[in-house]
């Protein structure tokens, strides 16, 4: 292990920080010393030690915790600045990273908005009457998620794209009753992927996968792989690689079979491209941080989950629905509680408690600004940039893997082999230049899967081309 | 003060043409039809159904909708086993820091150093508060914590040829305990709880055996109580080869006080948005960090962070782990924020954290238990639970009536109903970040309820923009979206 006694000490943090009492320095607490006699005295204690006297005196911490010591406010500012200068933001150089997590553009409205305290700092809605304005955000980020996916009915989130993959997978396998088989076409995301195969095998669930040819699957071998046994077929379209997956006729060999389509798409194609909904998906899943909310190094995220209303009682998470308060006014509530963990407990739909508020309210606050029209500006914008990107690269000496159409992302294959110098070269010239995909492929490690969003502009590729440019490396 | 406009719906505010933001026609390829680009097949045809909005509508009706909510920043919010402490003004900057807030997880590790190292800190900070060696970063909340430890063992136990396939919970555990054995694939199994909340010894020997991988322990319990018999647990556990879990969602009460670690537990999760001040965001994001004893470390998540001399890097060569729970590396912007809040405080003041919680949930049963009896024991830890059951009996005035009373004297509600084990529960957690004054008030307001006219307590609340909605209603014809035909 590399953690352990070693790791603890942190002297890292500790030398920027005097020894020696500082409890001065913890601003939040209230009682006054003053307040603390009165209190013991209502409570009959002489010192507040005396209230933890049921913890056995052996089993106590008998020392300090080994951890730095406080920082005031300042110090602390000083700390998290240096930590940041560490690294190099996005927001700080032009970013052409994608595989899931995106730099799209976030308007102000959305964090000004989501940073009231009346949304941050309050809970899960146990209490209607006091959480209205939570309760019919989560409402219209549902029917938000509806319009935009076509699906009927939508939960009011889950942790991120991956979860929600695995949840629509387990929804699907507790509906077709159908437990031992699912199906993965390998131009999902690898990492979730990853999720659904710790999740599936200790259950004893197969995960078959039926790899790409190129960057798309055939659908005949996948057509070839679904039979009576199987939940569900999971397609990512556009794909991992960008790429887009022929989900209608993906769906239709599923009819065949009875086996439900769970679509991973991208909330920033909808304006150009059909919805889950039109191509037959069953359930549409996302990870939604596209909308509105920030990279943060990968999370906290949305997941997305939207699905026919038949599946409406088997869905996991949050549900928020619409009822009237005792005056006949319209109002929302929590809902559909009975499939919940807090109420069926080991027979629930889920272990999921909470839901991702905050970045569902961004997401809808996003959905609000974009309307209609900006959707569609949205998704024509990241199309033609990525597509001019994509030619230009590959007038410069790049190599495609294939001509499957794409839309926002696309790989390119260095035809010398040396991704990681072109990684550094773009790193010294504040350009992160793409994926290296050779994290995940062994054989993909001469190729970069290259996002481009609505943010670039004609210059900023222009740059991307010329870090790239096969002349740069080693002359 | 009526504000309609908070009530209507984007939907209802929505007018052909009107828009907010606007994205830039493309600079490059400009010109170019859609169906050059992309088979004609694939492209929508018609538009999305999203509203039409101003950007001034967004911004008053969201506003006004936020003035519907009760919250931390506003009101006095104690729900029990929620720990809803102040959120620090100063975590929400830090966080927000564009060297912190604006990192892709992709980026490579050279352009990472800063957040690595906060990362790694976080881990050795963690496995130092929990005793516990070995931690993972990764899920994504409480219950996904608890699901990621479960699977360890499972890959734990499957690594030995063991076939364990028992999860037992006790009757008072959060539901995620019992849910998350299932999706684990366990069979989960209720233990009792003795009359003080406290696991019934006689009943875990009693399903005990070495079938059971995993004993799910809350500590201190439910009701806020601390179970001193968790090291003999512990012992009886261990002693037929399976690990003790502990629920760290009461971590509130014994930071720097005791360890679960010391305690003989083998696994845990922090609830980071509970005990270290990440706020709770209208439910959601939490995080769910694990630690974990030696011997599991090796099934945890990949990847970690390791440092390698002044350096730091996510290892993802972890033949033995169970593979990913999510994507990507964790809840990161909830974890800096359990970062800054561990550091605004120190040994010292995380100990005081819990000392002032547990002082004043000991403050708040001393006052109230005398109208509201606190049926097992007259101490507490970070919370308690009181029953209403003596008042339904003499004035008809249920726990529900007394927290929705509560909101019409300006305080949420405890947590109500739970846990299962106490008739006509209050479960009340005020936290260290409330004042005597607050904690006088809350009392007043509840001595007043209990005298008022019963059926004005049965009516309440009266002053909030809804009252008792319909949810009997909302769930048998469920209605969870707008549509044009109304509702």
């Amino acid at each position: 292990m590399a953690l352990g006694a070693e790791a603890t000490k942190l002297e890292t943090i500790t030398e920027s920080c005097h020894s020696g009492e500082r409890a001065r320095l913890m601003a939040y607490f209230m009682n006054t010393p003053e307040d603390e006699q009165a209190m013991l005295a209502a409570i009959g204690v002489e010192q507040i030690e005396s209230l933890f006297d049921s913890i056995p005196a052996e089993l106590k911490l008998s020392r300090p915790l080994a951890i730095p010591e406080a920082m005031s406010e300042i110090e602390l500012t000083a700390h998290m600045q240096q930590l940041a200068a560490r690294n190099l933001a996005a927001s700080n150089s032009l970013c052409f990273l994608g595989g899931g997590a995106y730099d799209h553009f976030v308007p102000a409205v959305v964090d000004s908005l989501a940073s009231r305290g009346e949304f941050y700092t309050s809970y899960t809605p146990y209490q209607p009457e006091v959480s209205q304005g939570n309760l019919q955000a989560m409402f219209e980020y549902q029917t938000l998620i509806c319009q935009l996916t076509g699906m009927d009915v939508s939960n009011a989130s889950l942790y991120d794209g991956a979860s929600a993959t695995i949840e629509a997978v387990l929804m699907c396998r507790a509906v077709s009753r159908r437990e031992k088989r699912v199906v993965v076409v390998g131009s999902l995301h690898p990492e979730y992927r990853q999720v659904l195969e710790t999740y599936l095998v200790p259950l004893g669930c197969e995960v078959v996968v039926v790899e790409p040819s190129g960057e798309t699957v055939d659908v005949p071998a996948v057509a070839a792989q679904l039979n009576a046994e199987t939940a569900c077929l999971v397609v990512q379209h556009p794909n991992f690689f960008g790429c887009l997956e022929d989900v209608s006729a993906l769906s239709a060999a599923c009819r065949e079979q009875g086996v439900l389509v769970v679509q991973v798409f991208d909330p920033t194609s909808l304006g150009v491209l059909k919805r889950p909904a039109d191509l037959g998906a069953d359930v549409a899943v996302a990870e939604g941080q596209c909308l509105g909310n920030p990279l943060q190094f990968g999370g906290p995220y949305l997941g997305i989950l939207a699905c026919k209303e038949s599946f409406m009682r088997r869905m996991p998470g949050r549900i928020a629905g619409q009822t009237v308060s005792g005056t006949d006014r319209r109002c929302w509530v929590l809902t559909l509680q009975t499939r919940e963990q807090h109420i069926r407990r080991d027979k629930a739909t889920s272990n999921v408690c909470t839901n991702q508020g905050l970045f569902a309210l961004r997401a809808s606050i996003y959905l609000a600004l974009m309307g209609k029209q900006g959707m569609r500006e949205l998704g024509e914008s990241c199309l033609r940039k990525a597509h001019h990107a994509q030619r230009q690269l590959v007038a410069a000496g790049w190599e495609r893997r294939s001509d499957a159409p794409f839309f926002k992302e696309f790989v390119v294959r260095d035809p010398s082999r040396q991704i990681a110098e072109r990684i550094q070269a773009g790193i010294e010239q504040g350009v992160l230049v793409g994926v290296d995909l050779g994290r995940w492929w062994p054989e993909l490690s001469d190729s970069l899967l290259i996002a481009v969003t609505e943010k670039r502009t004609r210059s900023d590729i222009d740059r991307l081309v010329d870090v790239l440019a096969l002349k740069a490396v080693g002359v | 003060m009526r504000n309609r406009q908070a009530t209507q719906l984007l939907f209802e505010l929505s007018k052909p043409g009107r828009r907010a933001a606007v994205i830039p026609p493309s600079d490059v390829l400009t010109d170019e039809p859609l169906e050059s680009l992309l088979p004609s097949e694939a492209l929508a045809t018609e538009e999305l159904a999203l509203p039409e909005v101003a950007e001034g509508d967004v911004v008053r009706h969201y506003t006004n909708l936020s003035t519907l909510n009760m919250s931390v920043d506003t009101h006095f919010y104690p729900l029990g086993s929620c720990t809803m402490k102040y959120n620090p003004k100063r975590n929400e900057r830090l966080a927000g820091l564009g060297g912190v807030v604006d990192l892709h997880p992709y980026q490579p590790e050279s352009t990472l150093q800063g957040m690595l190292r906060l990362l790694y800190e976080l881990q050795g900070i963690l496995a130092e508060i929990s005793g516990l060696p070995a931690v993972s970063l990764q899920p994504a909340a409480g219950a996904h914590g608890e699901l990621t430890a479960l699977m360890a063992a499972a890959a734990y136990f499957a690594e030995r040829g063991e076939k364990r396939t028992k999860v037992l919970t006790p009757d008072s555990a959060h539901g995620t305990n019992p849910a998350s054995a299932t999706m684990a694939g366990f069979q989960a199994i209720t233990i009792r709880s003795a009359a003080d909340g406290s696991v019934d010894l006689d009943d875990l020997a009693s399903k005990l055996d070495d079938q059971v991988a995993v004993v799910m322990i809350t500590n201190p319990n439910t009701l806020g109580l601390f179970d001193k018999g968790i090291s003999e647990i512990a012992k009886r556990v261990h002693a037929v080869g399976g690990f003790v879990y502990l629920d760290g969602a009461n971590m509130n009460a014994i930071l720097g006080v005791t360890r679960p670690g010391d305690l003989g537990a083998d696994m845990m999760h922090f609830n980071p948005h509970k005990t270290f001040s990440g706020p709770h965001g209208g439910g959601g994001p939490g995080a769910g960090p694990i630690c974990v004893n030696e011997a599991l470390g090796p099934y945890l998540p990949s990847p970690m962070v390791v440092r390698e001399g002044d350096a730091y890097r996510l290892d993802y060569d972890r033949p033995r782990s169970i593979g990913r729970v999510r994507s990507f590396f964790g809840n990161v912007g909830v974890l800096v924020r359990a970062y800054c809040y561990i550091l605004s405080h120190g040994p010292a003041g995380l100990r005081k954290v819990s000392e002032q919680a547990v002082l004043n949930a000991n403050y708040l049963l001393a006052r109230v238990k005398h109208i509201l009896p606190v049926p097992h024991g007259d101490k507490c830890m970070h919370e308690f639970v009181a029953s209403a059951e003596r008042l339904k009996a003499t004035r008809g005035i249920t726990a529900m009536d007394i927290a929705k009373r509560l909101l019409d004297y300006g305080f949420h509600a405890p947590t109500v109903y739970f846990p299962l084990t106490v008739p006509e529960a209050l479960m009340v957690e005020p936290t260290e970040t409330e004042s005597k004054e607050t904690l006088d008030a809350f009392c007043e307001a509840l001595f007043r309820i209990t005298e008022e006219d019963a059926d004005l307590v049965h009516s309440a609340p009266t002053t909030t923009a809804v009252r008792r909605p319909d949810e009997l209603t909302a769930a048998r014809k469920p209605i969870v979206k707008w549509n044009h035909s109304g509702g």
